[in-house]
């Protein structure tokens, strides 16, 4: 790989019970692009992408082998804090879940915890994130309101911001826009392809489109396993893989 | 570094606290049942099982505490199938014909939740109300309709959570084969949900057997063993209550006995429960 | 062919009759309780106001005196220490289960929790005048500096604490279960550690909750008959103190059903305790569960 790369997944398995979800993942993410987990619902992207951040630890009946190296350290064997490294990742998810708190300490909250705060400068944070997801215009009246009272896609604007907020070298993001209507999605699509100057995004959807509009990179998974990965442009125009075929034809919908 | 100290210290503390409580709770429970085996077990015998009480039996003298062990049993039984009577159909046409009004079945399930909250001393009163209204006196029969309006509630609440998680797909496949509405109440719903049934029957029916305040006005107390509706009818947890009063050790012993009886009753009950309940409380929220 | 149709078409509407039947009578039971109380009590209000009944202290029922006032306040302070003892501990008991404990503790817990539910409240009182009353008596007064028989306030307390227990504890745990994981995982991903998010966010999104399963121990406590009236002295007056003897409402109802029809207006009294009763549970159900089904919409 030309690009440098900012998680290396070697070996990666991950069982439920007896079920294999996750089935020899080998993988390795590039810096500062967008890479896509293609693939139909329920083939182990999502809990891939949980894996990265060790979300994966809340749900003890899920046992793990093999390694994720991000930065060169294995995050599944460190004995380092876990926290530090879930901070080096934004998390996007399906739907908003905004934290049961006003609209400003959702921003706050990630600033409160890694100890910074003078108030001055939060809010000169919040304001900052508040412009970076592009919510600041339509909130900054009403920054002490429910985070419940937004609208779903300025909630998840909201938690991109709020993710945005703990300074994340990757952002990682799960269907960020199923919820959301076509309006709402083609703002956050948008926000992507600028963040990725400065961040690693790693997205994982099962719309093809979004897939061809946004990917640098595209890793297409089935059944839990990585069927097909490479350079967008190779994956599109050109997959290798029978099922990657078909599914890219539409096949799976 | 020390902010982070701090912190790793809190959580410690939290979470042995959280273990204490928890800890306390399976204690108190072995504490209470133990201290009633303890207490209970060197008065018990046979005759206390097999006996009434003969003369004098509440100055320590001879005789068993039958007239409310079976007293206890036939009002229960007798409660337990009314209220499955009532219960059952209200239970049915909530989720099979009112299927479609999910709005009116909530409200409804409101109501049955507010019933169920309402102690049971003021069904006591009440059930008094009603036997003066019918002439009644304290009587086998008085209780029994006291606690049927105690434990309906209990008994649809329980059968509806267990025909709620019925899914829609069985309920369309018996549509679609021609029943009508009754037909597939009986025949399909109850089957389906057969053994979350019996586990409706058994907690309404423990319920039942436990009850003292409801019975105090209404089933009266006597030392024979009832033999028509209309005789007063002596149950377990007065019998409990009265011996207990009594300033004689004999008699309080007995009382001891007595609640071992009773706390038999109730864990045999549960351990059926348990038997039967298998998968169906995943997800229902028991009030 | 048709003759069957017609009758399973005819049972068919007599169960759905009798379904009805069911239905209504079962919707009706909360007027006619409340209705049927009030009727019964009604004769009380040619004498006195309702205000007269509810806060004077004197009961004298032999000279046409019922203040109510001093069994409402013993029931409000033994009602209000037991919630505020198992209060914490089913909280940490509650996060313990859904958020720290391995699976097999959970599956240990349920029976366990199921058990306690299910024990009469007679033997909950046998059980206090055992455990509870000789220790507020031989050791916590003295401790003190008080003497006291047991029989006290404190001890009606602690008895109904440990009954209302199961019950509050089934709703927080299932407050929290309720949750979506999708929360803690975003306050993890900030960086929160477990604890953290268990503080900041997942008791905060719980509050209403939290607070509605009070409400209902609440409801719970306040109409709980046998184990209170055993243990709590009654003795009527109003308690100054834990130690001292008290004497709730529904004690006053249990203790006095024998003699009420050989006093004039003394059942219309008794009747007239079961309707402040019924009122003052009922009140704090609805409201408490009104915030449960309003939690519901909220927190998908």
């Amino acid at each position: 790989m030309n690009d440098t790369t900012k998680i290396a997944i070697k070996d990666l398995n991950l069982y439920i019970g007896k079920k294999h979800i996750l089935n020899n993942i080998n993988l390795d993410i590039p810096d500062k692009k967008i890479t896509v987990i293609l693939g139909p619902s329920g083939c182990g992207k999502t809990t891939l992408l949980k894996s990265m951040n060790r979300l994966i630890d809340l749900y003890p009946e899920m046992k793990v082998t093999g390694s994720i190296m991000i930065d060169n350290e294995d995050i599944l064997h460190t004995r380092r804090d876990i926290t530090k490294i879930r901070k080096k990742m934004g998390l996007l998810s399906q739907r908003p879940y905004p934290l049961p708190m006003n609209i400003f300490n959702n921003i706050a909250f990630g600033l409160r915890i890694s100890g910074r705060h003078n108030k001055h400068a939060l809010k000169q944070r919040v304001e900052h994130y508040l412009k970076q997801a592009n919510l600041w215009e339509e909130v900054k009246d009403r920054l002490r309101d429910p985070a419940s009272s937004l609208s779903i896609g300025q909630q998840q604007r909201l938690c991109l911001a709020r993710g945005l907020s703990v300074d994340p070298e990757i952002i990682l993001a799960d269907e960020p826009t199923s919820a959301l209507d076509p309006i709402s999605s083609m703002a956050i699509e948008q926000k992507f392809s600028e963040l990725k100057q400065n961040y690693s995004v790693i997205l994982v959807t099962h719309i093809i489109q979004q897939a061809q509009r946004l990917a640098d990179y595209v890793v297409f998974m089935y059944m839990g396993e990585i069927i097909e990965q490479g350079p967008a442009d190779e994956i599109f125009q050109n997959p290798k893989n029978d099922i990657t075929r078909q599914y890219l034809k539409g096949a799976f919908n | 570094m020390t902010d982070r100290k701090i912190r790793f210290i809190e959580e410690a503390f939290f979470r042995a606290l959280m273990f204490f409580s928890t800890s306390t709770i399976v204690l108190l429970l072995l504490l209470i049942v133990l201290s009633i085996i303890y207490k209970g077990l060197p008065s018990m015998s046979v005759e206390m099982l097999t006996q009434t009480p003969k003369g004098g039996f509440y100055f320590g003298n001879e005789g068993g505490i039958l007239n409310a062990i079976a007293g206890s049993l036939y009002l229960s039984v007798g409660a337990t199938v009314l209220a499955f009577l009532i219960g059952l159909p209200v239970a049915l046409y909530m989720n099979v014909h009112l299927i479609k009004r999910q709005k009116l079945v909530n409200t409804i399930r409101f109501f049955l939740d507010l019933l169920w909250g309402v102690p049971s001393i003021v069904y006591g009163a009440f059930g008094f109300t009603i036997m003066v209204f019918l002439g009644l006196r304290t009587s086998l029969l008085a209780g029994i309709i006291t606690v049927t309006l105690l434990i309906i509630p209990i008994m649809i609440r329980a059968m509806d959570e267990t025909l709620k998680v019925v899914p829609r797909g069985l309920l369309e496949a018996s549509y679609s084969l021609g029943s009508t509405q009754s037909e597939i109440s009986y025949r399909i719903f109850f089957r389906q949900c057969f053994s979350g049934m019996v586990t409706a029957v058994l907690l309404s029916f423990g319920r039942a057997i436990g009850d003292a305040a409801s019975v105090l006005f209404t089933a009266g107390f006597t030392d024979h063993i009832p033999t028509s509706l209309n005789q007063p009818a002596a149950t377990l947890p007065l019998s409990i209550f009265f011996q207990l009063s009594s300033p004689i050790p004999e008699v309080q012993n007995r009382a001891y006995a007595s609640a071992l009886v009773l706390t038999v009753i109730i864990l045999i009950i549960s351990i059926l429960v348990r038997f039967f309940e298998k998968r169906y409380h995943k997800h229902k929220i028991k009030f | 062919m048709g003759f069957i149709t017609i009758k399973r078409q005819l049972r068919n509407k007599i169960h759905v009759y009798l379904m009805i039947i069911g239905l209504v009578f079962v919707l009706l039971m909360p007027v006619l309780l409340g209705a049927g109380l009030y009727y019964k009590s009604k004769v009380l209000f040619h004498d006195h106001s309702i205000w007269n009944l509810l806060f004077t202290k004197d009961w004298r029922p032999m000279s046409g005196k019922f203040g109510l006032l001093p069994f409402i306040m013993s029931s409000f302070w033994v009602t209000f220490i037991s919630v505020l003892i198992s209060a914490p501990i089913c909280l940490l008991t509650a996060i313990h289960l859904t958020q720290y404990a391995k699976k097999w503790v959970l599956k240990f817990m349920h029976p366990v929790i199921d058990i306690l539910a299910g024990i009469p409240s007679v033997i909950f009182g046998v059980w206090g005048i055992l455990i509870i009353v000789p220790f507020i008596s031989n050791t916590v007064a003295p401790m003190l500096g008080k003497q006291t028989s047991g029989y006290t306030i404190i001890s009606g307390a602690l008895v109904l604490s440990v009954m209302i227990i199961p019950f509050i504890l089934n709703i927080l745990i299932e407050v929290f279960r309720s949750i979506p994981d999708e929360l803690s995982e975003a306050a993890l991903s900030l960086g929160a550690s477990k604890w953290q998010t268990i503080k900041y966010v997942l008791i905060k999104k719980a509050v209403p909750g939290i607070i509605s399963a009070f409400g209902l121990g609440v409801s719970r406590a306040f109409g709980e008959t046998i184990a209170v009236l055993m243990v709590v002295g009654n003795v009527i007056q109003i308690p100054h103190g834990l130690f001292q003897a008290g004497y709730p409402l529904p004690a006053l109802i249990a203790n006095n059903y024998g003699e009420m029809m050989s006093i004039p207006n003394y059942d219309a009294a008794l009747m007239l305790s079961a309707l402040v009763l019924f009122v003052i549970v009922t009140v704090f159900n609805l409201a408490s569960r009104y915030t449960i089904a309003h939690l519901e919409k909220t927190i998908k």
